[in-house]
């Protein structure tokens, strides 16, 4: 048996599991597609005394839409977002991002809370939900809180929820029917973690000006990254080839990816460059036939 | 110790276990099927995987407790008697797909569910599928033959 020894529960309802958080706080921790976690636990990287198995709580399992926002329960497969042709259709972005993570066998499995509550920099979900400015839903005995994508996130494999806090849904806001996005990200096999990568979303006027644009880089820093300056020089301008190549630049302006034996640094800021400038190049592509 | 009854290939197997018990170490050591291999228990190598409920996962990577009043699907329940193979064994053995065999049980798993969801796949998309298991043997393209192969006899 390779996991340490650890006491188990599967509660079937929330508020079991948010009791049994708060009972345990510190010692537990929460078992929702175990991709990521069991891993740790064969390793003994993690050897958490006890385990709260989520996956028994069916209410956490379901995809609502509710006035036009997706509330994706935090016990949803990657597979489910994978294969629902509603979300592909009108939160595209999402499911371009999901295809990446990891092997068909992961997905069926993983989860989105369980991608968002382990918090790897390096994870297509949370990258594409910063650029989505989604919502988390937070709930403890404490009561519920709800964050921001940059409120959630702190750092690498860091989140702000508590010990005692679960993760119960994810709130993505509707999408302009005519935007176009993109995801794209490069890794030596596909399945693999990404060494870079870039989720872009936007909206053109009429005039063919851009008035939305969310660009969101992956691998770039200890959570995802914004591209905020890229962002404001799109917004309001033509949206060509020289448009694009400047963003691009700007966007890796002042970024510190970690250098290891996967890529240097230099290399990291280079590749993020150009994945930036495909992803806008798509996404730009795919909202001009859509304005039209 | 808590008390499970895992059906496995129609057959429910009962037993006794502790939490931590991995679910691919029940299939072996609890229900002697020992098709399922172990190579990296950390999701990596693919060697592992069993259907549940007839969808591919990684059984390192789920404890037994969890599998509980489910479904589960190794490569012994594939043959539908004692001397005729599935057709998709019996494509990898005619198209020399494994050699070592050791990665066979898990990727057999996978690509059975893969040709329910997609029955006429390009060599493209199969090998797409085939990305979550390693063969340290064939170099795949075998795999890829013998896949379209059954994929084939299968319509
Ligand atoms: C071979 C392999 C390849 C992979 N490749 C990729 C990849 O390319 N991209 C990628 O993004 N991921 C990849 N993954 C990771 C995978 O996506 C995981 O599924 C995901 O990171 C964690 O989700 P999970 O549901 O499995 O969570 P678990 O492993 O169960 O949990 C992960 C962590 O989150 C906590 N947690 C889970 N749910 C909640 C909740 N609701 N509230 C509070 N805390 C919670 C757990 O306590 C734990 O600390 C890969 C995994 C493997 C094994
Ligand atoms: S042993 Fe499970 S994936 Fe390698
Ligand atoms: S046949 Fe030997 S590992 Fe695949």
């Amino acid at each position: 048996m390779k996991p340490a020894p650890f006491d188990y529960d599967d509660p079937r309802s929330v508020d079991e599991a948010i009791g049994l958080l708060a009972r345990y706080g510190d010692e537990c921790k929460v078992l929702a597609g175990g991709q990521s976690l069991v891993p740790l636990m064969n390793f003994r990287l993690a050897r958490p005394g006890r385990l709260v198995d989520i996956n028994g709580i069916e209410s956490l399992g379901q995809v609502k839409v509710e006035n036009g926002r997706l509330l994706l329960g935090a016990m949803v497969r990657h597979a489910q977002v994978e294969r629902s042709n509603d979300i592909a259709a009108r939160w595209p972005l999402l499911h371009d991002a999901i295809v990446w993570v990891g092997h068909s066998q992961i997905r069926n499995r993983g989860t989105v809370g369980g991608s968002v509550a382990h918090a790897d920099p390096a994870a297509e979900l949370p990258c594409a939900l910063a650029a989505l400015d989604a919502k988390f839903h937070v709930l403890s005995r404490r009561g519920p809180r709800v964050l921001r994508w940059d409120q959630i996130f702190v750092s690498e494999f860091t989140t702000s929820l508590a010990p005692d806090e679960l993760l119960t849904a994810i709130e993505v806001p509707p999408q302009d029917p005519s935007t176009g996005v993109a995801f794209v990200e490069f890794a030596r096999r596909h399945g693999d973690f990404a060494l870079g990568g870039a989720a872009v979303s936007i909206t053109l006027a009429r005039n063919g000006t851009c008035s939305d644009v969310a660009v969101a880089l992956l691998s770039a820093g200890p959570r995802p990254v914004r591209a905020e300056e890229a962002e404001r020089r799109l917004k309001g301008g033509q949206v060509d080839e020289a448009a694009i190549k400047q963003a691009s630049a700007a966007a890796v302006q002042g970024l510190h990816p970690t250098s290891d034996l996967h890529g240097s640094r230099e290399y990291r800021v280079k590749l993020l460059q150009v994945m930036t400038e495909r992803a806008l190049t798509k996404a730009v592509h795919l909202a001009t036939r859509r304005a039209a | 110790m808590r008390k499970i009854a895992v059906q496995i290939n129609g057959r429910v197997v009962e037993g006794e276990v502790e939490p931590r018990l991995l679910l691919g170490d029940f299939i072996r050591d609890n229900a002697g099927l020992t098709g399922t291999h172990f190579g990296c228990e950390h999701g990596v190598c693919g060697a592992c995987t069993v259907q549940l409920d007839g969808e591919p996962v990684r059984s390192c990577l789920m404890f037994a407790v969890q599998a509980h009043g489910r479904r589960i699907a190794t490569v012994e329940g594939m043959a539908p008697s004692a001397t005729e193979l599935h057709p998709l064994q019996q494509a990898f053995h005619e198209s020399h797909a494994l050699q070592c065999g050791f990665c066979t049980p898990g990727i057999l798993m996978t690509m059975e569910a893969f040709l329910r969801a997609e029955p006429d796949p390009s060599p493209e998309r199969i090998r797409a599928a085939l990305a979550g298991n390693l063969c340290r043997c064939t170099g795949y393209q075998n795999i890829v033959t013998g896949v379209r192969l059954a994929a084939d006899r299968m319509k």
